[in-house]
């Protein structure tokens, strides 16, 4: 989230899209409802009437797999009625920026498109640049190559005719959903989102997001209270798993993967594009004390500048190659992958295809799993359909403590980092994931030591003191991970000690006298103490709930980021009752702002102490182009792998261009297949979580929510011939379930080109494991493996599928 | 007087607890002072954040002084900006996720072709699995790709999970991981 739970509550107008956010995020809804009663319009946009939806003022329902067309439809709407903040859009983004003569869109392909290998050349979407480098800008933004006057273009054949017979929603809900959401570009007046996987889990699932991120930049929504862009995340730290970078393409702190890209550290380091703009804060340009910092706290004092801090002994990517989940479920059932560890996972369930992931495990050598619970991971080898005496893979399941029973900290979805102490202690032989990590690196270093071995010297050299009387201790590592000065550094007239804490990300260098395992958590635990336990209860001068003194948020504690876009050029809030920050003359006030940089004072002669607002930007500007996505730099509607229509309607491509398709046996699809003729989704209940790993061995949870079932209209259901409450068989491409019907009117057949399109839906957090009849399954056995051309998130929110009676 | 909410809480509990006479003609009282008693005298009280969705509510952990010293209770913590004290049916039921009879207790191993999951010891499964890694990755380890390129890596491991744990616990494991040369190193985000 660019803004925080409780800032819902300053918005004028909430979209819910993509999120159920009321059964998924119960309690957000605190905030949702008291907006609502200070007269913010909520609005649902959804395949299913949802229990989002039976809250809210409007409420339209859309095919799933359509939201650019559902959006790009208010990009357009937002253009012609002139509703954007135009000092706002002129001032802070892109869109006066000239875009280079080789950018080009033509049948769906932006140019540079290469078909055989499907990707683009990303070089044909560059800006026109002075001969600084600097991009040229036309601030009436009518030149006709600047990318105001592209994006209208573009969007120009998103009319609500044509969005609506691709979407399904009625032209008349659309125009409503239109108007309200756009007079959020009013001055003074804020429109928020909450989306989650409802949004990701596509083809086209960065894109749908970016489609958002367009109008609310348009709208002048960001940095604002009540605005932004709000990821609703779902697990309780899946914001720090991921700021920590428990993924192939990023290292913590979201420094880019080391690749042959830049086989030395010094490659490395000089990655990152200058901006000749003197404007431009770029602040990316700090990184390589970031770098150093990192490899310093990897590698302590075996770290030095003679041996570049140790970067050759870290592993490296090959550029261009995705090393993804898919990609590790399609290795594994290639046979490439020998050892696994499933560690507070549940694959088994979780990815798409859960037919391909389960045949991929029984290829394996060896399995770790590490959880609360036995789960269909760990004992895949006994599951439906296997034969436990032809599956050699041995299986080490290990028992973690619950979160009560340990101490460290966990990030929410607004980025606070939030401490959490130990209750009772680990149960039976259980233990903190911490203490098992962290005695298995001993193992494998003391193996390395005694036998030597292949290449042992990121191993070996691996610093790993991180116990206290003999376990884990989660504050001597949260304190590595803030940062310490190995070496007296003298800052401007202070000398900060060697052994000290570092007090925030600007005091790090790049010359190894620092150590931060994540720059962006420097400053959370400090001389001054360990702001995440903190449970300061006042709220912030400017009084929207910013609560500066509870817990602790990165980066430095800064609640709404962008925030230097919530006011004008001047330093006045545009929103006098909700502001964020104001300018006092010589300082700002409120929230920690985004740089301390004065105002600019004026577009044409900007005060040159200033900076512009994105500063993460390299040339400081909010992009509404976006020239680094890997599927081109406007979303376009591109239909699901699988779907109902032979044509996209909007462009001669069927699918994004730019998407990954994995064609092993397992990967099977079938789309506009009279065999599988409705549109398939999945999504969760309210009292089960995720896979329901955690929840289904729960005996009152598992109470409410016993089965796996399907909802289905009552025209669907009267054509099959099904009753609410019956089994059924669903069946895709890939797999089949069996799950209870509930006959709904909370779904309703669609018109899509003329012709009515039913959809169903899923719940899937369900697995064989438990409850243990073992009769329920999870959903992701119907799911497709393919993914987003960005991010290779899997596309289980839209396939097709058939449902019969049993 | 300064006091917070969970603090005035507790001071009124007892007083409200005297005064309460139940509608349903008989005098729950007393059992609701032992219950206060429970939870203020006899319990340690620990603040925690649910381990569920992306909302950060903060809960009350009370955990049994004697005996077991297990959790005897779970509720919201009003104290906390975010939930003021409300939590789901999820949240609300948090105690049963620690205080439950179908949690995994000890290693087990499961050996090639077996039917069945043996209890082991900490010791030996984490020596075990040390040496499972050592082999698979000495056995294929790659120090220059196909071009020539230095990559000293292992594709031969793989690894998944997870936004289930701490922090700490994330950066610890990632750093285990990527020291061995694994590049397979996925989680919850990526899907």
């Amino acid at each position: 989230m660019t803004n925080h739970w409780i800032d819902l509550k300053n918005a004028d107008v909430i979209l819910i899209m993509g999120s159920n956010a009321a059964e998924n995020h119960p309690i957000s809804f605190k905030y949702v409802i008291e907006a609502q009663k200070q007269g913010a319009t909520l609005i649902s946009v959804d395949p299913r009437f949802t229990r989002t939806s039976s809250k809210a003022d409007i409420y339209a329902p859309l095919r799933s797999g359509t939201d650019i067309a559902f959006l790009g439809g208010m990009i357009k709407y937002i253009l012609d009625n002139k509703l954007y903040n135009e000092e706002y859009v002129k001032s802070y983004t892109d869109a006066p920026m000239l875009v280079g003569k080789d950018f080009d869109f033509k049948d769906g392909l932006y140019s540079g498109y290469d078909k055989e290998n499907r990707a683009y050349d990303k070089k044909k979407w560059a800006f026109q640049v002075d001969g600084q480098g600097v991009p040229e800008r036309d601030l009436t933004l009518q030149d006709k190559r600047c990318v105001f006057q592209l994006l209208k273009q573009h969007y120009s054949r998103y009319n609500t005719k044509l969005v609506s017979e691709i979407t399904g929603t009625p032209e008349a809900d659309l125009q409503a959903i239109y108007k309200t959401y756009a007079a959020t570009g009013a001055t003074g007046k804020a429109g928020t989102i909450m989306y989650a996987m409802g949004w990701t889990q596509h083809t086209v699932g960065t894109q749908n997001i970016r489609t958002m991120a367009i109008i609310q930049l348009l709208l002048g929504n960001m940095g604002i209270a009540g605005g932004g862009v709000n990821a609703l995340r779902g697990e309780s730290n899946v914001q720090g798993s991921t700021d920590h970078c428990l993924l192939f393409h990023i290292w913590p702190g979201y420094l880019a993967t080391p690749s042959t890209a830049w086989p030395k550290l010094e490659d490395y380091l000089k990655r990152r594009p200058k901006s000749a703009d003197p404007l431009s804060a770029n602040w990316w340009q700090n990184e390589p004390k970031y770098m150093v910092s990192l490899l310093k706290a990897y590698f302590g004092d075996k770290a030095t500048k003679e041996n570049d801090f140790g970067y050759d002994w870290m592993p490296k990517l090959d550029p261009g190659k995705a090393y993804s989940w898919l990609d590790i479920f399609d290795a594994m059932y290639n046979g490439d992958i020998k050892g696994f560890f499933a560690w507070g996972q549940n694959p088994a369930c979780s990815g798409a295809n859960s037919v391909k992931t389960r045949a991929a495990l029984a290829k394996l050598d060896w399995l770790v799993n590490v959880n609360l619970f036995d789960n269909e991971t760990g004992s895949f080898w006994k599951g439906p359909g296997m034969d436990p005496s032809g599956i050699k893979t041995e299986v080490f399941m290990l028992p973690a403590a619950v979160s009560v029973e340990k101490e460290g900290s966990i990030t929410n979805s607004g980025r606070w980092m939030q401490w959490r102490y130990q209750g009772p202690k680990p149960m039976g032989s259980s233990r903190p994931d911490g203490d098992i990590i962290l005695k298995l690196g001993e193992k494998v270093k003391s193996l390395y030591q005694k036998e030597k071995g292949v290449f042992p010297e990121p191993i070996l050299n691996l610093k790993w003191d991180y116990a206290s009387h003999g376990e884990f201790d989660s504050h001597k590592m949260a304190k590595w991970i803030n940062g310490y000065f190995l070496e007296d550094v003298t800052i401007g007239d202070t000398v900060y000690k060697k052994g000290t804490l570092v007090p925030s990300f600007a005091f790090l260098q790049a010359d190894g006298t620092t150590a931060s395992g994540n720059w962006l958590y420097c400053n959370s635990y400090t001389e001054k103490g360990n702001m995440a336990a903190r449970r300061g209860q006042k709220d912030a001068v400017n009084g929207i709930g910013l609560y500066p003194e509870f817990s602790w948020c990165w980066p430095v504690n800064r609640r709404i980021i962008y925030n230097r876009a919530s006011v004008d050029l001047k330093g006045e809030p545009w929103d006098k009752n909700h502001w964020v920050i104001r300018w006092t003359g010589d300082k700002w006030i409120g929230d920690v702002p985004d740089g301390g940089w004065p105002p600019l004072e004026s577009l044409e002669n900007p005060n040159p102490k200033s900076k512009w607002p994105f500063i993460m930007k390299p040339h400081g500007f909010a992009a509404i182009f976006g020239a680094g996505l890997n599927d081109g730099p406007f979303p376009e509607h591109y239909e699901p792998l699988e779907c109902p229509v032979e044509k996209n309607l909007m462009n001669a491509q069927r699918i994004n261009p730019a998407a990954p398709v994995y064609k092993g046996e397992a990967d099977t699809f079938a789309t506009c297949d009279p065999r599988y003729p409705y549109v398939g989704t999945t999504y969760r209940v309210s009292e089960h979580w995720q896979t329901g790993l955690m929840t289904r061995p729960q005996p009152w949870l598992l109470e409410l929510q016993p089965q796996v079932f399907v909802e289905m209209s009552e025209e669907l259901a009267d054509l099959k011939g099904i009753k609410n409450g019956e089994r059924v068989l669903a069946k895709t491409a890939r797999g089949s379930l069996e799950c209870t019907a509930i006959v709904t009117k909370r779904i309703k057949p669609l018109k899509i080109a003329g012709t009515d399109v039913h959809q169903v839906g899923f719940p899937y957090n369900f697995g064989w494991r438990w409850p243990e009849t073992g009769k329920e399954d999870s959903a992701n056995l119907l799911t497709p493996s393919t993914g987003d051309a960005n991010t290779r998130i899997p596309e289980t929110k839209a396939f097709m599928v058939n449902i019969a009676k049993i | 007087m300064n006091v917070s909410r969970r603090e005035f809480i507790q001071i009124t509990g007892a007083t409200a607890a005297g005064l309460a006479v139940s509608g349903v003609g008989f005098d729950l009282s007393p059992v609701k002072s032992h219950a206060q008693m429970l939870k203020t005298v006899y319990a340690k009280e620990t603040t925690t954040i649910c381990p569920y969705c992306g909302v950060g509510c903060g809960a009350i952990v009370h955990t049994d002084k004697s005996g077991a010293g297990r959790a005897i209770n779970i509720e919201g913590d009003p104290d906390h900006v975010i939930n003021r004290g409300a939590l789901c049916s999820k949240g609300a039921a948090l105690k049963q996720l620690a205080e439950n009879e179908n949690r995994l207790l000890e290693p087990m191993y499961r050996a090639p072709n077996s039917k069945e999951f043996k209890p082991v010891s900490w010791d030996w499964a984490l020596e075990e699995i040390a040496k499972r890694v050592k082999a698979t990755r000495d056995a294929t380890f790659e120090a220059k790709n196909a071009k020539g390129q230095t990559v000293n890596r292992t594709t031969a491991i793989a690894s998944v999970g997870s936004a289930a744990l701490d922090n700490e616990e994330c950066w610890l494991y990632q750093a285990f991981l990527r020291s061995m040369g694994l590049v397979y190193i996925e989680h919850q985000a990526r899907i």
